[in-house]
């Protein structure tokens, strides 16, 4: 048993915490202010090789493991939560599934492309009428000779426009219900394929995030994923991977507000002294570092399951809840400890607040985590 | 073209807090760093090796634990590395570090030879200037700029109090380099995942022909008597006179002090 980093994951973290404070942290507030896509931010990622840290090297990526794509992301999402979860849903939701269902031909086709970050991904399976019950796919695709037709609309897909690369989910044959539902690769720019109504959003504002609309868009047959039937079990391995992404992306917002709470209760004096001399700000800022603490131990045990092959669905789901959980938990207080200045956006806590919240609600919400944890449990 | 480049590991000055007591830094706990002016001497090699495909090799004295600023140099796109690293390089000034590196350059190839201007825990900006002398090389020190003007000359652009020179020099030479002079790049994600997997080249005293009474403690002839936390000094006069006035009171206060 050993918690520490290997000297690899070590020196990847100097690497990503100082790309982060230095490279994105800057621009938080303004693409939080503007809604703006982090374009420039997403080429240096590309340049660096971050999206595509777990692919292997003969894919054309970094040959990393989970563990540092974990790191990764709680690193970026400690200095901008946006940026965050830009390449947690390019990597966990569009590359994974292709490497771990892909063939070999579409794995050279899409995975070089992807790693290098020259193509952005993206993952569709949220419809209107199937959210936390993904089964109620209203999405269709047919075979139409050499092609799969696709009808439907997905929503709150992230990623959606600046993304080159969709994973689609549909239903290939209704009367099977989750054993009719199949996955495919949709290339932006294909007939019939459009972007459609950009979401405003309570926080990671500058995250795409739209609708998908299929309209008799026409794609090759062989842009099937995996086999057909065979979508259900793909998008809920991709959802198992996705919630380590957005654990780690829970820790870093969480992590981020314990930081700027220690560093204002320094500072701030009340009543004559700093308020983080107060035996009540030092015990609740000492549950919220241990909270903090446990939900790193979560998220790299989990990563760390992945790594190593063996079952982690259970894992994902523990270290998501927990760390979202923490993340509301933390930025709510870290907003009450800044007082009247914590609720102005001359303060970044406010931004980490609403950031926060979608951890609990995106690639399962909180009480879809209890779903998977407790149905493990009774099995 | 063969470049080497010389970092150091330091301690990250920026992080270290003075004891108020002793007045002595408190290192403990304090990260450890590639020395900034290092880093941009590292840049600068690197981008000679995107532009020319340049060979570049790092190398640093210090103890076995400075390995980590040679794998991240790999990470960053260094093709070789070196550690100079023996007991009897142990307690080495500015003179016997530079007679150390001195002593591996002879035994090796190069047509440039980077080094920061001075390590952010000593600031003395000695070594580089010092191992060009006893390579009987030449040396150009507070450089920002470089470029290649044929196989056998560099022109650099020193800065200097007042702006800045171009100056030619012949290669081999040694160039001191300021962190200014470029934003270094960050290690790459697959650099970082093959860093641990290349081999480091430990070097001892024995691998450098050097006399061992030049290295280390006995080949340092610096002593230091004592070191002490700068005193604060006293808020200045402030005179609001005229520009005649102001030249008298500036003239009879140098006076004064035996400066004029």
């Amino acid at each position: 048993m050993n918690f520490n980093l290997t000297k690899t994951q070590e020196l990847f973290r100097q690497m990503i915490r100082e790309f982060a404070e230095k490279e994105v942290k800057p621009l938080a507030a303004e693409i939080d202010e503007q809604e703006r896509f982090p374009a420039e931010t997403v080429k240096k990622m590309a340049e660096l090789g971050i999206f595509g840290i777990p692919v292997p090297t003969q894919y054309g990526g970094a040959g990393g493991d989970n563990l540092m794509y974990s790191i990764a992301i709680e690193e970026l999402s400690r200095a901008c939560a946006t940026t965050g979860v830009v390449v947690s849903a390019h990597t966990s939701l569009c590359v994974a599934p292709i490497m771990e269902h892909g063939t070999e031909e579409q794995k050279m086709k899409y995975l070089p492309k992807l790693a290098s970050g020259e193509w952005i991904g993206a993952f569709g399976l949220t419809e209107p009428n199937a959210g936390t019950d993904a089964a109620g796919q209203q999405t269709t695709a047919v075979l139409d000779g050499e092609e799969w037709v696709l009808n439907g609309n997905k929503i709150f897909i992230t990623n959606a426009g600046p993304a080159h690369v969709y994973i689609v989910i549909a239903m290939t044959d209704k009367s099977l219900k989750t054993k009719g539902i199949s996955a495919f690769i949709v290339e932006a720019g294909t007939p019939g394929f459009e972007i459609g109504k950009k979401e405003l959003k309570m926080g990671i504002r500058g995250s795409a995030t739209a609708e998908l609309i299929f309209n008799n868009c026409r794609i090759p047959k062989g842009n099937l994923l995996g086999k057909i039937g065979g979508g259900f079990p793909i998008a809920m391995k991709t959802l198992d991977g996705g919630r380590i992404g957005i654990a780690a992306q829970a820790l870093g917002i969480a992590q981020a507000a314990l930081d700027e709470t220690v560093k204002y209760t320094k500072e701030r004096k009340q009543f004559g002294k700093a308020i983080g001399q107060f035996q009540n700000t030092q015990f609740q800022m000492a549950d919220l570092k241990t909270k903090v603490e446990a939900a790193r131990l979560l998220v790299r045990s989990a990563a760390f399951k992945k790594d190593s092959g063996v079952p982690y669905s259970p894992d994902a789901a523990m270290a998501k809840l927990f760390a979202a959980e923490t993340a509301m938990e933390v930025t709510t207080k870290a907003v009450q400890f800044h007082g009247g200045y914590g609720y102005t956006r001359e303060y970044p806590v406010e931004r980490m607040m609403r950031d926060a919240k979608i951890t609990e609600i995106y690639e399962g919400t909180s009480e879809v985590q209890r779903m998977v944890i407790a149905a493990n449990l009774y099995k | 073209m063969k470049i080497v480049v010389c970092i150091k590991q330091v301690p990250d000055t920026t992080e270290i807090k003075i004891n108020p007591v002793t007045g002595t830094l408190i290192r403990d706990g304090v990260p450890s760093i590639m020395n900034p002016d290092d880093k941009g001497a590292l840049e600068m090699a690197l981008r000679l090796k995107d532009q020319y495909g340049a060979h570049v090799t790092v190398i640093t004295m210090g103890p076995p634990q400075a390995d980590l600023i040679l794998r991240e140099a790999f990470a960053m796109g260094a093709d070789r590395a070196i550690l100079l690293t023996d007991r009897r390089f142990a307690g080495a000034d500015t003179l016997a570090t530079s007679n150390a590196l001195a002593g591996a350059l002879r035994t090796m190839d190069f047509d440039i030879v980077f080094a920061g201007r001075q390590a952010i825990d000593g600031d003395t900006a000695q070594v580089g200037p010092e191992m060009a002398e006893h390579l009987g090389l030449p040396q150009v020190s507070y450089v920002v700029d470089l470029n290649v003007k044929n196989e056998n000359t560099v022109i650099v652009k020193k800065e200097t109090e007042d702006g800045y020179q171009m100056l030619e020099a012949d290669t081999p030479c040694v160039l001191t380099v300021l962190a200014s002079a470029n934003k270094a790049r960050y290690m790459s994600v697959s650099g970082i995942v093959n860093a641990y997997n290349r081999e480091v080249e430990i070097w001892t005293a024995d691998s450098i022909d050097v006399d061992e009474s030049k290295l280390g403690l006995k080949g340092s002839p610096t002593k230091v008597q004592k070191s002490f936390a700068k005193g604060l000094k006293q808020a200045g006069e402030v005179y609001e006179v005229d520009a005649e006035e102001a030249v008298g009171i500036i003239i009879s206060k140098l006076k004064e002090k035996f400066i004029i």
